[in-house]
């Protein structure tokens, strides 16, 4: 006699954009698992084509509420790779540090607002703060600080408004820190009592294999520039990306799930960073990570929560220093000549790798344009952590077995919305 | 207390959820906000979802499926208040983009295999749809916006938005006028205020977000771009950015083709 049940969740709470699971079980087997994303396609691919080449970071910004910068600074980075332009020495410093924003605004929301209450036990972040509001409250100053870093150097925390392709509009005065830097350094030591929480919560044992892919440069941890790399031997400059990986168009989602040609799925955000670059971290970050026993791979998902603190940890870090050794630039951009070419821009947004490539032309008109998000990426991924992960809870009622797959959906952070458009696709495949 | 709060909802149709972010970064406010409404459904935030109706529903997105153009009516039917937020909700946002192309092209620049995805030809505001009782522009919306409107609604006065241009907002900050002084192309003339003149702020030309002001005058504007030598395609295009689609910087574009 066969049992069959399934189990949907039509739309994923805590997560940005708007996706579905769907879980069909056979006689205590799993039959199939499926992440779903329903977001409405909005087709940025096609209408960039035909733009002014300087309209591409506002454009493409608008894929993403949550992580613009990202978005900004992959678009902002592959034009000037046409154009043979490199933006160096203060000029680099601030993009960094409206990085370092995005990451504290984007990680804390994740941490605190939308993961710990699923390890926790509690709907959202709002019940959580009847218990516990002293720790909501440190969260939300501490995503108001990297929301701070993001308005001044952008001029608002959402979609800002300053960075262009060679710089930027206006640059600030030294003296405008100043404010900032003070709670930068309440933040800095309140994000690493943060890691000591995150690295509190219960955490289910689920080890995995995972081939794990992100930037990596040799002095510094990756926001905007670096080679691509993996903990299985990939090495390559990100002109590359399309030769190692490819798009899968399935008719379960509005999303191209991408995969590692020849490989399989792979993973990319905090965890394929932080194993790939640990030794780039910042000296105070790696004593953080000590103290709290995270020097060392991490290959459990779930643990991805103190990850993403101990980034946070960084990011603050980082946003210091940048802030201490500021000098106001003479110019706020470096100037170029427009001429065609096709140029591609890969940096890291707080879920990993997004990868952009564009060809102009030579009055600066955009012809095509592809743009790779980090969930697209990691969609494949997320369903075979699923399909591993059920069997282990299989026991469990319905409504826990739910949310515990909820949850290690939500080790993504995932960010359907970005995830929901998409590229060219030359070849069919079946 | 908890049962006689106002119950509010917020729901996302086509967007990036950056407005609706808008919302979890009133960082100072969240918590009083939280005593002041009950957050019944707001998936972005909760996994509890408290059964309608409600007092308020914020929207954001615009409308881009065959599914959502039916699920915006179920909403309204359930809302006391309808607000729509942003300029997804209020325009069509960018993407209605296609609404001045083939998106059957577009479906195949995009997709492997066009069959699987379900769209309309065109992307459009929420009140082509439903009647709405406050539409908050800005791509994105200003979080203190979001607040005013909500709170003013909830205990019944008109809330104050300004519908004055970008460039009245660049009066009130002493700004050099990028478009007088700088010869930059700025849309300020002709765009509502509501981000704080940001744009000009950061020494460059407005580009439109929080969509046309009232009174716009969109021919002189366009008078002003061409004297400053620039390109038709390229007026037509500052007019198509994020609020293409609303009047009427709809015709001004339309004219310039």
């Amino acid at each position: 006699m066969s049992n069959t049940k399934t189990i949907k969740v039509d739309y994923l709470a805590r997560v940005e954009g708007e996706g579905a699971l769907f879980i069909k079980i056979k006689d205590n087997k799993l039959e199939e698992c499926q992440l779903k994303i329903f977001e409405p396609p909005r087709f940025f691919e096609a209408f960039l084509r035909g733009r002014q080449f300087t309209e591409a970071p506002d454009i493409a910004a608008r894929i993403c509420g949550i992580c613009p910068i990202a978005y900004i600074m992959s678009s902002i980075h592959a034009m000037e790779q046409i154009l043979g332009i490199e933006v160096g020495g203060q000029l680099r410093e601030l993009r960094r540090l409206i990085y370092c924003g995005e990451w504290i605004e984007s990680h804390v929301l994740h941490v605190f607002m939308l993961h710990a209450p699923d390890f926790l036990g509690y709907q959202d972040a709002i019940q959580l703060a009847g218990d516990k509001p002293e720790l909501v409250k440190m969260a939300l100053r501490l995503k108001k600080a990297g929301n701070e870093i993001v308005r001044l150097l952008g001029g608002r925390e959402i979609h800002p408004i300053n960075n262009k392709v060679g710089g930027f509009y206006k640059v600030p005065d030294k003296k405008d820190f100043s404010n900032l830097l003070e709670e930068l350094k309440w933040a800095r030591d309140a994000s690493i009592e943060a890691v000591k929480v995150a690295n509190s919560l219960p955490c289910p044992d689920f080890d995995q294999d995972y081939e794990f892919v992100s930037l990596h440069h040799p002095d510094e941890y990756p926001f905007n520039e670096g080679r691509i790399i993996s903990n299985r031997g990939l090495d390559i400059d990100i002109k590359d990306y399309e030769n190692h990986f490819e798009e899968i168009h399935v008719a379960h989602s509005n999303a191209l799930q991408s995969v590692h040609k020849n490989h399989g799925n792979y993973l990319v955000g905090p965890l394929a960073r932080y194993n790939l670059n640990y030794n780039q971290l910042s000296d105070l970050t790696k004593q953080v990570a000590v103290d709290n026993g995270y020097d060392r791979q991490v290959i459990n998902p779930f643990q991805s929560i103190v990850v993403r603190s101990l980034e946070t940890v960084y990011a603050f870090d980082e946003a210091i220093r940048i802030i201490e050794n500021y000098e106001k630039p003479a110019k706020a951009s470096v100037e170029y000549e427009i001429q065609a070419g096709v140029g591609y821009g890969c940096t890291e947004a707080p879920r990993g790798s997004l990868y952009h490539r564009y060809e102009i032309d030579e009055q600066g008109i955009i012809k095509t344009a592809k743009i790779v998000p980090p969930t697209a990426q990691n969609q494949s991924r997320i369903e075979e952590d699923l399909s591993n992960f059920i069997p282990k809870f299989i026991h469990l009622d319905d409504d826990d077995l739910t949310w515990k797959c909820e949850q290690a959906v939500r080790n993504y952070d995932p960010c359907i919305s970005c995830a929901t458009h998409f590229l060219k696709l030359d070849i069919q495949r079946n | 207390m908890a049962n006689d709060r106002p119950k509010l909802a917020v729901w996302k149709f086509a967007s990036c959820d950056g407005c609706q972010l808008s919302l979890l970064d009133c960082e100072d406010e969240l918590l009083a906000v939280s005593q002041a409404v009950h957050i019944a459904n707001f998936p972005e935030a909760s996994r509890e979802v408290v059964p309608g109706p409600y007092e308020i529903s914020l929207v954001e997105g615009s409308v881009t499926t065959p599914h959502d153009a039916e699920r915006i009516k179920e909403i309204r039917e359930i809302s006391d208040l309808v607000i729509t937020i942003g300029a997804c909700a209020t325009s069509g946002g960018i993407q209605a983009l296609r609404n001045f192309s083939d998106v059957k092209e577009f479906t195949n620049i995009v997709y492997a295999n066009p069959q699987f995805i379900d769209t309309l030809d065109q992307s459009h505001p929420i009140s082509d749809y439903i009647n709405v009782d406050f539409e908050l522009r800005g791509c994105p919306i200003d979080k203190y916006q979001l607040l005013e409107v909500v709170i003013s609604l909830l205990s019944g006065k008109r809330p104050n938005i300004p519908t004055h241009s970008v460039c009245m907002d660049c009066k009130l900050k002493l700004n050099t006028c990028v478009l007088v002084a700088g010869n930059e192309p700025c849309l300020g003339p002709v765009t509502q205020a509501g981000c704080g003149a940001i744009c000009p702020s950061f020494n460059r030309g407005c580009y439109g977000c929080f969509g046309p002001q009232d009174s716009a005058n969109t021919d002189s504007m366009t008078e002003i771009w061409q004297n400053l030598g620039v390109e038709n395609e390229t007026i037509l295009q500052a007019f198509r950015g994020f609020n293409g689609f609303l009047e009427p910087f709809k015709s001004a574009g339309e004219r310039l083709e």
